[in-house]
């Protein structure tokens, strides 16, 4: 039963360093830990050389925090991506597969798009320290879509009962 | 003249005739429904339930219903499969039983298929709504079948035996039971037709149909089923099968009513999915986070040199576009907006199998326990469009192949639920999806010492890569979406009945799992040649290669994509006889060439439609990888070792994508990291990160340029137009982010 996981736990969880055993056996099964949420946030505050709170883990190297400027995404490295309103994506240095030879360089031939239906690879790329951030896989022409759009009060206030940390810290 | 083989006549059950009306409490099966709707619209609790009083007050006696009642399914789909010679039903698990309220709401299930446990619901509102209990008839003993995808089911093949439970003169539920059939009937041989484009190539169909009485199949129906099918001895077991389970789970509920009382077993139905309504509203808090999420999938269909029919000939992307909103409350509304219309071909799907796909999708990844049944599904508010691929309203269409819609789709929505788990820091759920379980082998053929028809339907497709998650890669070979217990199914299981097709090898095919930090699960491959027969069509289908369908998560790459190879005309013969090497797989692509001389037919379309084989010729399928997490470049060094070591990665890709370098011995499976070479190359690749990209703005002035030029593909553009003429709001939203006029759409013709 993993209705308590600690922090070294936690922390293996996000190194990925729990063994297929640990995970069947302590952190897979219902129920799970309602501090689960909190610990994360806490271990991966701790990793950051920033001190704004980190409100929500959006993927392994962005996060959206709390800044004197109001909610906007930010990467590990301290790259910041504009307001939580936007998409993050704007934000990313994008490069884009779509020959054969851009597509070979990842899949061996006859397992690559056929170049005619002209489907592109968009890696979203983090301008500062050039970690991929997120790949997109979509025709020519489609939009570039917004993942996720947190809501950040709704969940922090209805769903923990208490403010988001940017509302009481500082 | 083929004639079926009697049906032993035996009935141990008498049944006495009952009068309207038939429901609870003298209500009518019409009037309990709208009254459940009702309230339940009215409350948003299931039937108006305000409060679980049998759970709080007899917590024992209702877990232990809930227990029986799952314990009769189970036992009666472990039993029932063994009246089946389908090996797809007796091997692979593809059936299973479920017990519905009189309304048609799902009280409990089994485990297996459970892709269709809202299917069956879905018939049993139609017979309900027509008023089968005053025109039909509903009577004790009674026997109904449906396989018609617009009233309740996910694809044609599969077939539903429904038959309702009466206590005294009231009918208390009903049981449905439901396999995957072997063929059935239609245009072409197989399960998952890729020729038909409308109803009428489809082949059988059961529309509600009532095909027995006092627990006897009707002898007219038996004829006509199994006249219609090119395995009559498959459908007649198959048919004897879900009878038999649903009688064993017929009389386990008479047992528990007679047991407990009427009244008791009623209250239990009701708490139960008022309970599964509970539990996923209740797992929606605890392990999601409110918000909007967004993702899309693509169903590319390259029909254009393929297609038999002219209105089918042309190459189309099915849009298939997923937004979760998750609200205060803890309801989730799953909304498909701008999804393409349905077209001439097989791949749609109508709103029941739409809503079996978002059941089974949600029974893994937030009800792993619990009530499991139609409260999760009451839980959620979709929106299917009306008039769309994904809910066409239009029983002409052809829905052989409604999976080819279906399975993209969720690749969505796990992306977008996984998105939820992570910010929760649940990060051992999530999953980035799946490979679809396409490129199954089909057709068949006669097999000459037999002198008799044999089918090709293996269910290998159901061993696909699974997606990787964010603290593991994912699981090798080894997942459907459809059917969590599915397995492979041994050669020799297949060869028992594809006599003419023996299997040549399966191997783990390389390089097809996903990139990244997590790689996705492998797919694999096989080689199967035919023998000792004549009359031989085998076609190769779904999850074309000419695009992909999804996406990897925070960093990870799709899986690569499928191809197809066959070799006809081959000097196989000769080969065996002189003891030379023949193709075992054909990795690396071309390697296959090598062993063989003969025509040997290649293209990255993935499929082809049914073709004629002789023996020797030889037939190539994979299996896909699954979908990655993560940059690559985080990927430890020692996994992609072991990567190459277990031939899920070849070391020139290791190289390529992950900056890993060193030298396989071949013979031990054992790679040497150069760490100098290595080094260097992942410099390298961080150096063409930043050499390579252009910023936002650069990449969408060029973008735009291309759609205001028309500079995208010919099927992209159908699949544009075709979305803009059924979706203002989703064409508004494609111009207001091209910041297009409002006047913009796609040219078609």
């Amino acid at each position: 039963m993993s209705t308590e996981t600690d922090q070294d736990q936690i922390e293996k969880l996000i190194d990925g360093k729990l063994s297929w055993e640990e995970l069947r056996g302590d952190v897979l099964p219902d129920p799970k830990d309602p501090n689960r949420f909190e610990v994360t946030r806490r271990v991966l505050q701790e990793r950051v050389d920033w001190d704004d709170p980190i409100l929500v883990p959006l993927n392994d190297h962005l996060f959206v925090v709390g800044t004197d400027d109001g909610r906007i995404v930010k990467s590990e490295c301290g790259h910041e991506f504009g307001p939580l309103d936007d998409n993050w994506k704007k934000h990313c240095q994008i490069r884009v597969r779509e020959s054969e030879a851009e597509m070979r360089e990842l899949y061996p031939e006859n397992m690559t798009p056929d170049p005619d239906w002209e489907f592109e690879l968009r890696e979203f790329f983090c301008p500062e320290c050039y970690t991929l951030l997120d790949v997109d896989a979509v025709p020519v022409g489609y939009p570039v879509l917004k993942p996720f759009d947190p809501d950040v009060d709704t969940f922090y206030e209805e769903w923990q009962g208490r403010p988001a940390p940017d509302r009481t810290e500082g | 003249m083929s004639k079926p083989e009697d049906t032993p006549e035996t009935t141990d059950r008498a049944f006495e005739k009952v009068q309207p009306p038939i429901g609870w409490d003298n209500k009518t099966l019409r009037e309990m429904l709208e009254e459940t709707e009702q309230r339940t619209a009215e409350t948003g609790r299931y039937a108006g339930l305000d409060e679980l009083s049998m759970k709080e007050e007899n917590p024992f006696k209702y877990e232990q219903l809930f227990s029986q009642l799952r314990g009769a399914l189970v036992s009666a789909r472990e039993t029932a499969m063994h009246v089946s010679a389908s090996p797809i039903v007796r091997e692979i698990g593809e059936l299973c039983f479920q017990v519905y309220t009189p309304e048609g709401d799902c009280v409990g299930l089994s485990t297996g298929i459970i892709v269709h446990v809202h299917t069956g619901s879905l018939a049993i509102k139609y017979m309900i709504e027509e008023d089968y209990e005053h025109d039909r008839g509903i009577q004790p003993g009674d026997i109904f079948c449906n396989n018609d995808n617009d009233l309740g089911n996910v694809h044609t093949t599969d077939v539903h035996t429904l038959v309702p439970i009466f206590h005294d003169d009231e009918l208390i539920a009903w049981v449905d039971g439901v396999t995957h059939q072997v063929d059935i009937g239609g245009m072409t041989r197989g399960h998952d037709q890729l020729a038909s484009t409308t109803r009428y190539e489809d082949g059988l169909y059961a529309t509600c149909e009532k095909i027995g009485e006092e627990d006897e199949i009707y002898q007219d129906w038996r004829d006509r089923a199994q006249r219609s099918v090119r395995t009559p001895m498959y459908w007649d077991l198959d048919e004897k099968c879900r009878l038999a389970g649903c009688h064993m789970v017929r009389e386990a509920v008479m047992d528990m009513v007679d047991d407990v009382g009427t009244d008791t077993f009623k209250q239990f139905m009701r708490e139960a999915v008022e309970e599964g309504r509970q539990t996923l509203n209740s797992r929606v808090e605890e392990r999601l986070f409110p918000g909007t999420y967004r993702d899309a999938s693509f169903m590319p269909v390259p029909f254009e040199d393929e297609a038999w029919k002219p209105s089918a000939k042309q190459n189309m992307i099915n849009h298939l576009p997923v937004e979760v909103r998750i609200g205060e409350d803890g309801g989730i509304e799953f909304d498909m907006e701008g999804a393409s219309p349905p077209g001439p071909h097989p791949y749609n799907c109508a709103e029941g199998a739409m809503e079996g796909g978002l059941w089974v999708s949600l029974t893994q990844c937030l009800l792993h326990d619990g009530k499991v049944n139609d409260g999760s599904y009451i839980a959620v508010d979709t929106n299917y469009p009306e008039g769309s691929i994904v809910n066409p309203q239009d029983p002409s269409l052809s829905y052989h192949t409604s999976w080819g819609s279906l399975m993209p789709t969720y690749n969505a929505f796990w992306k977008n639920i996984s998105r939820g788990f992570f910010a929760r820091g649940f990060r051992e759920e999530i999953v980035t999806g799946y490979s679809e379980t396409g490129d199954p082998v089909q057709g068949g053929g006669k097999y000459e010492p037999m002198d008799d028809y044999f089918p090709v339907s293996p269910f290998e497709h159901s061993c696909q890569g699974l997606g990787a998650s964010a603290v593991r890669d994912g699981l090798d070979h080894g997942y459907a979406m459809w059917n969590p217990e599915s397995d492979m199914g041994d050669v020799e299981e297949w060869e028992l009945i594809e006599w003419g097709l023996p299997y040549l090898s399966r191997q783990v095919k390389p390089d097809t799992a996903g990139h990244g930090k997590y790689r996705g699960g492998s797919g694999w491959e096989g080689i199967r040649v035919v023998q000792d027969s004549s009359d031989v069509s085998l076609y190769k289908h779904v999850v074309p290669g000419v695009g992909f369908t999804t996406s990897g998560m925070s960093g990870g790459y799709p899986n690569a994509t499928n191809y197809s190879l066959r070799a006809h005309d081959t000097d196989l013969a000769e080969r065996f006889e002189q003891q030379k090497p023949y193709p075992t797989g054909d990795s690396p692509p071309g390697s296959f060439d090598e062993d063989i001389e003969g025509d040997i037919e290649r293209s990255t379309k993935g499929l082809y439609f049914p073709e004629e084989f002789e023996n020797y010729d030889l037939l190539h399928y994979q299996m896909g990888g699954g979908p990655g997490y993560g940059d690559p470049l985080d990927r430890p060094i020692e996994k992609l070792k072991e990567d190459i070591e277990e031939g899920f990665y070849t070391p020139e890709v290791v190289e390529r994508v992950y900056g890993v370098v060193g030298t396989l011995d071949e013979d031990n499976r054992e790679f040497t990291v150069d760490e100098a070479a290595t080094e260097q190359a992942r410099e390298q690749l961080r150096a063409e990160r930043r050499a390579e990209t252009v910023d936002f703005e650069e990449f969408y002035d060029a973008e735009r340029a291309r759609i205001r030029e028309g500079d995208v593909s010919e099927p992209a553009e159908w699949m544009y137009s075709g979305v803009f003429d059924i979706s203002e709001e989703w064409a508004d939203s494609f111009r207001a982010f091209w910041n297009l006029d409002d006047e913009f759409t796609f040219e078609q013709e």
